[in-house]
């Protein structure tokens, strides 16, 4: 049974809202949830439901109002700005629906970047991106600048980034959002290998159902309440 | 050195733009510089007058002249070493547009109270003895092609009729900042002559120039020499070359400060510029400021990226700017020599030139600086939307 594992994210009765004007709009209410170890999550819901805050929070870009939430047994909700910017880096791989690349940097620069803020060499910070690079299936590309890349390479070169340091979690906003679905599809594998052959904790956001079927656990979100769970790549028999 | 290159390539992303800004900055601290230039020249007068000259002057105005005898009675003042005769002529070379200063002075006196014109031994005794004889500075007489043996008429605007002059000698400064536009004759030549036809307006001294030993003597002299003719018909005032030639430049004081005030507005309309392209240029990027963010940068981190590209464009700017500054000098030096004769470039004004430019720097960087430095990620992120 998977809650027997530790979990690796833990989110306790976590709540949110956002103030517009002097109206307090609720975002998320006393959200619990535990992710295990090695699990690739997806969080599914409506536009609007607060999937993007949970998010947030979890890869700790966003504050709480309340609760606590723990990564890799760090309590992260009592972190300071700096502390967490230096957490952030050591234990969060980004992955975002537009890309986020510098566009003044290469592909391989871009790659660099996280480890940048490591103790690392110039020299172990080239085997790190080249090692990543290839794995995406970059190596060719690695002097593009992200304009001269397609929406599904550029996407790769993210992927890549994310998980260049060896973060702890991975989270990823819409990662197919922008994709067409040859693009879509390669990207999807692409996690799906980071999961199965790296052991890489995964979280994300999707509207996709092909999405969606990738992972193996689907949970929804719906006015700021988790709902059901289950997991999709255990269920025994396909339909009729 | 990542920062280094990611501010210089942040720079050049907008070539248009970057170019558009460094080409401003670089106009602006150009023009600061010479108009600073400008107005430092209007004091020069001021800043290379002699502290062992003093000018004595009719007390009631500058218009007004001084009896001759009083050139004796002036040297017999315990300190005085010296007493020249120098009158305003106010020739014109041809036509009125070539005007330049011209003197009529008594020679010998003259040579000695202004060692700063430099000429030969040689040339000093064909001016002194020829009694149509004149001097011109070396800008002066490259502008009209003179050499020394050149006859040179001059048409009196005060002292109507030709005035038929030989050039003896072409003087040379003994610094750089010397005048060299000037021209002197003898005034006894114009003298004579006036006593010929306006016997009324001869035998005076527009002012006497008076030398003394030591600048502390100064002060003590000219009380003297003031003494000497109070309650007389023509009461005189005293006052240190330094002095005179400021009274000069006090009459046109609000044109240079208006100038001065001038070459400010440029540089805070250059800052109102530049922060407003940099605010625009960071207001694009906030994403990529949040992104770097949440890859785990510090604020510290973006607001310097930010803040070098600002300083890094002003900086280049302003370095054109100063570059461009010589040329400009010597062009403005070369064509409006009669209004210019030196248009030197201080090291003061490059430095302040310099710093105008860092200060654009500062200015337009500090508040997107601090936008990048402070924006929510989550907020951030969102823009890209
Ligand atoms: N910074 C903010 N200020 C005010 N309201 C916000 C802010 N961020 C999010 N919200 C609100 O919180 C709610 C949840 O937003 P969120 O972005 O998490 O939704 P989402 O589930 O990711 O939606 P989508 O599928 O469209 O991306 C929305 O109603 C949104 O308007
Ligand atoms: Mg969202």
């Amino acid at each position: 049974m998977a809650s027997a594992a530790v979990p690796i994210v833990a989110l306790n009765d976590v709540v949110k809202s956002y103030r517009r004007g002097d109206q307090i709009v609720p975002v998320l209410e006393e959200i619990t949830l535990d992710i295990a170890a090695g699990e690739f999550l997806a969080l599914m819901g409506p536009s609007g439901s607060g999937k993007s805050t949970l998010l947030n929070l979890i890869a700790g870009i966003d504050r709480v109002d309340a609760g606590s939430i723990r990564v890799g047994g760090i309590e992260i909700t009592t972190l300071s700005e700096t502390e967490l910017a230096a957490w952030r880096a050591v234990n969060v791989g980004f992955i975002f629906q537009f890309y986020n690349l510098i566009p003044v940097l290469t592909a391989f620069e871009n790659v660099e970047l996280p480890l940048l803020l490591t103790g690392l060499s110039r020299r172990e910070r080239r085997e790190h991106v080249a090692t990543v690079l290839s794995l995406v299936g970059l190596s060719d590309r690695m002097d593009h600048y992200p304009s001269q890349l397609s929406g599904g390479q550029q996407q790769r070169v993210a992927v890549a980034r994310a998980m260049v340091s060896d973060p702890t979690i991975l989270v990823a906003d819409e990662p197919t959002g922008d994709l067409d679905r040859v693009s879509a599809g390669e990207i999807l594998s692409l996690m799906d290998r980071l999961v199965k052959e790296f052991g890489k904790t995964i979280i994300m956001v999707t509207h996709d159902p092909r999405a969606a079927e990738k992972a193996r656990i689907v949970r929804h979100l719906e006015k700021g309440i988790l709902t059901d769970e289950h997991e999709t790549s255990i269920s025994p028999v396909p339909g009729p | 050195m990542f920062y280094f290159k990611l501010i210089l390539r942040n720079a050049f992303r907008h070539k248009l733009r970057a170019t558009l800004t460094v080409v401003g900055v670089a106009i602006a601290i150009l023009a600061f510089g010479l108009l600073k230039t400008l107005v430092g020249l209007w004091y020069l007068g001021v800043e290379t007058s002699s502290a062992t000259r003093l000018v004595t002057r009719n007390s009631i105005s500058l218009v007004f002249s001084l009896p001759i005898a009083y050139q004796d009675r002036i040297r017999q003042v315990p300190g005085v070493t010296g007493v020249g005769i120098m009158n305003w002529f106010g020739g014109v070379y041809v036509s009125e547009k070539n005007f330049f200063p011209n003197f009529a002075v008594e020679p010998k006196s003259f040579l000695e109270l202004y060692p700063e014109f430099v000429l030969s031994d040689g040339a000093k005794r064909e001016f002194i003895v020829d009694r149509q004889g004149a001097v011109a500075g070396r800008k002066l007489a490259e502008k009209y092609g003179w050499k020394v043996g050149d006859r040179i008429v001059l048409k009196g605007t005060i002292f109507p009729g030709q005035w038929d002059l030989v050039l003896r000698g072409i003087y040379r400064g003994a610094r750089k900042s010397t005048d060299e536009t000037q021209f002197f004759f003898h005034w006894d030549y114009l003298n004579e002559s006036l006593r010929r036809t306006m016997t009324r307006r001869a035998d005076q001294a527009g002012i006497y120039v008076v030398s003394v030993a030591r600048p502390d003597q100064a002060a003590e002299v000219a009380l003297a020499i003031d003494a000497t003719f109070r309650n007389s018909l023509a009461e005189t005032l005293t006052e240190t070359e330094r002095a005179f030639q400021l009274s000069f430049v006090s009459m046109t004081e609000a044109i240079m400060v208006a100038i001065q005030i001038v070459s400010y507005v440029v540089i805070v309309i250059i800052m109102v510029v530049a922060a407003n392209t940099m605010a625009m240029t960071a207001r694009e990027r906030l994403a990529e400021y949040a992104t770097m963010k949440a890859l785990g940068f510090r604020g510290i981190h973006i607001a310097a990226t930010v803040f070098g590209e600002s300083l890094f464009v002003a900086v280049a700017g302003g370095l054109l700017g100063i570059v461009l500054t010589f040329p400009a000098a010597s062009w403005i030096e070369a064509t409006l020599s009669q209004f210019f004769p030196v248009f030197n470039v201080a090291p003061a004004t490059i430095a302040l030139q310099f710093g105008a430019a860092l200060l654009v720097g500062v200015v337009a960087g500090i508040f997107p600086a601090w936008r990048g430095a402070t924006i929510r990620i989550a907020e951030g992120l969102r823009r890209i939307g």
